[in-house]
């Protein structure tokens, strides 16, 4: 790790006013990511920014047909908490299934979306729950907030201060992980709004996407065996070592199936 | 630029001067001298640098010493009692086999007081699965779940039941 000088901010406002004083400066949440790209030399910040003394960032609330969790929120605190659990159940099973539990007591929301690695669980989640991002500065669409592999809507320097999940009827997570890391090879997220059926994807592309083909045909016959005809096609999905663009593409069919079998 | 942290460290209050980028699991070690915490992949997935943080169970080699300022961290060494009686899943972890080098058994411990404290009767698959950020190469893992599992029923208050062979 090249040397940084470490920061410890007790609000938002120090943090961005901080940010706006050195010349390299980055923000650290569970340090689960950053941690690692540091040690690997990857980045050289001139200056950490640590969020992790900060209350505005942590609580998880009902508010606004939702659930509001802050950004600095632990993997397993949205896991385990009751709030969670009763109103979106099935983004506390989407938390619980992230890593590791030494690395769920210490990762955060925020850190993950920010990330926005293209086999992260939370961006699923973010996109299928019609979820708004905060920032200290303005509102942003979940729709909107994945840009790229690895990018996102977030100006140089924004900070995420929470996001706003909209309670669905039922939803349900489905992953086919990585064995070893846990990342999603593919996870797909599905979601009932009334009418409205949202299906959104992760792990299989340069980052999270709605397949609308499925969310047409589910909002027209909601069970799983509606899928059977429908096909993904694999252009332009990830292959790699793990598995093949094509493999991806009928593991968000199968994933799909899941889900919404498990939406009951 | 060197900063000054300061912490509980199984019990003890500790400060000292530390460079800034110092990992949790450096400090612990070098400058504490508490090597049984270790290293085995340095890259966050093998679990034998765990450690408690505020009874939370953390991987040290991914967090800074900064970061744990003022909290309370326990360290395998931390566990036994002041008399040396081995903590109950210590005890289980020998009386079951659950190591063959060791390398891997401090990790494992702390992984599995926290995993029990938290339920503390678990089912064979939840132990399976509140070990999966911890990495074996030696046991194949059977002793290690059994070990976990007699271990959970000693930390209750029950007596640890013997290995079967
Ligand atoms: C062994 C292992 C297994 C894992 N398995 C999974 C898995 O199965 N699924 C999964 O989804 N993830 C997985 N992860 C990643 C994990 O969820 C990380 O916690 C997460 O990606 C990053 O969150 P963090 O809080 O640790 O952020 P950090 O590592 O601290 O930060 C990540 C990035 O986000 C930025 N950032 C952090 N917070 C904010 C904020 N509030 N506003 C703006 N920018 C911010 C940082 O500057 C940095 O660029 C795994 C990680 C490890 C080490
Ligand atoms: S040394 Fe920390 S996880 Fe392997
Ligand atoms: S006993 Fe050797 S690595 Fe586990």
């Amino acid at each position: 790790m090249y040397a940084f000088t470490y920061h410890r901010p007790k609000s938002v406002a120090d943090a961005v006013a901080l940010q706006g004083r050195f010349e390299d400066p980055k923000l650290l949440g569970g340090g689960q990511t950053l941690l690692p790209t540091l040690k690997q030399r990857l980045a050289r910040p001139s200056d950490l920014i640590d969020l992790g003394q900060i209350p505005e960032l942590q609580g998880i609330r009902e508010e606004a047909g939702g659930l509001t969790v802050g950004a600095f929120t632990r993997h397993a605190q949205v896991a385990h908490s009751d709030v969670v659990q009763r109103v979106i159940p099935a983004l506390a099973s989407l938390a619980e299934g992230i890593g590791d539990r030494q690395v769920r007591n210490m990762g955060t929301l925020g850190g993950s979306i920010c990330n926005a690695d293209p086999s992260a669980d939370y961006p699923a989640a973010v996109v299928a729950l019609k979820a708004t991002v905060r920032t200290d500065r303005r509102e942003i669409a979940g729709d909107d907030f994945f840009t790229g592999m690895f990018e996102t809507a977030l100006e140089p320097g924004e900070i995420v201060t929470a996001v706003h999940f909209q309670t669905p009827d039922k939803a349900a997570y489905a992953k086919f992980r990585n064995p070893a890391s846990r990342y999603a090879i593919v996870g797909v997220f599905v979601a009932v709004f009334g009418s409205e059926v949202r299906v959104a994807v992760t792990g299989a592309g340069p980052s999270v996407f709605r397949a609308d083909d499925m969310e047409a045909t589910l909002a027209q016959d909601f069970r799983a065996d509606a899928l059977n005809g429908a096909s993904v096609s694999a252009d332009g999905l990830n292959a790699d070592i793990h598995a093949s663009a094509d493999y991806r593409a009928h593991l968000v069919r199968v994933m799909a199936r899941r889900a919404v079998e498990a939406c009951g | 630029m060197p900063c000054t942290v300061s912490m509980t460290v199984n019990g003890k209050a500790v400060s000292r001067e530390v460079e800034e980028r110092t990992l949790l699991v450096t400090f612990l070690r070098d400058q504490l001298g508490l090597t049984g915490t270790h290293v085995g992949c340095d890259t966050s997935q093998c679990g034998a640098c765990v450690v408690h943080i505020d009874g939370r169970s953390v991987k040290s080699c991914t967090m800074l010493a900064a970061q744990a300022d003022g909290a309370a961290v326990t360290t395998i060494e931390g566990l036994a009692a002041a008399d040396g009686t081995l903590h109950p899943m210590q005890a289980a972890f020998r009386e079951h086999h659950g190591l063959q080098c060791g390398f891997c058994t401090p990790g494992m411990v702390m992984s599995a007081v926290d995993l029990v404290t938290a339920n503390p009767s678990p089912s064979e698959h939840e132990v399976r699965e509140g070990l999966e950020g911890n990495i074996c190469r030696c046991t194949g893992y059977h002793n290690i779940v059994k070990a976990v599992m007699a271990g959970a029923e000693a930390m209750q208050g029950g007596t640890l039941k013997a290995a079967a062979e």
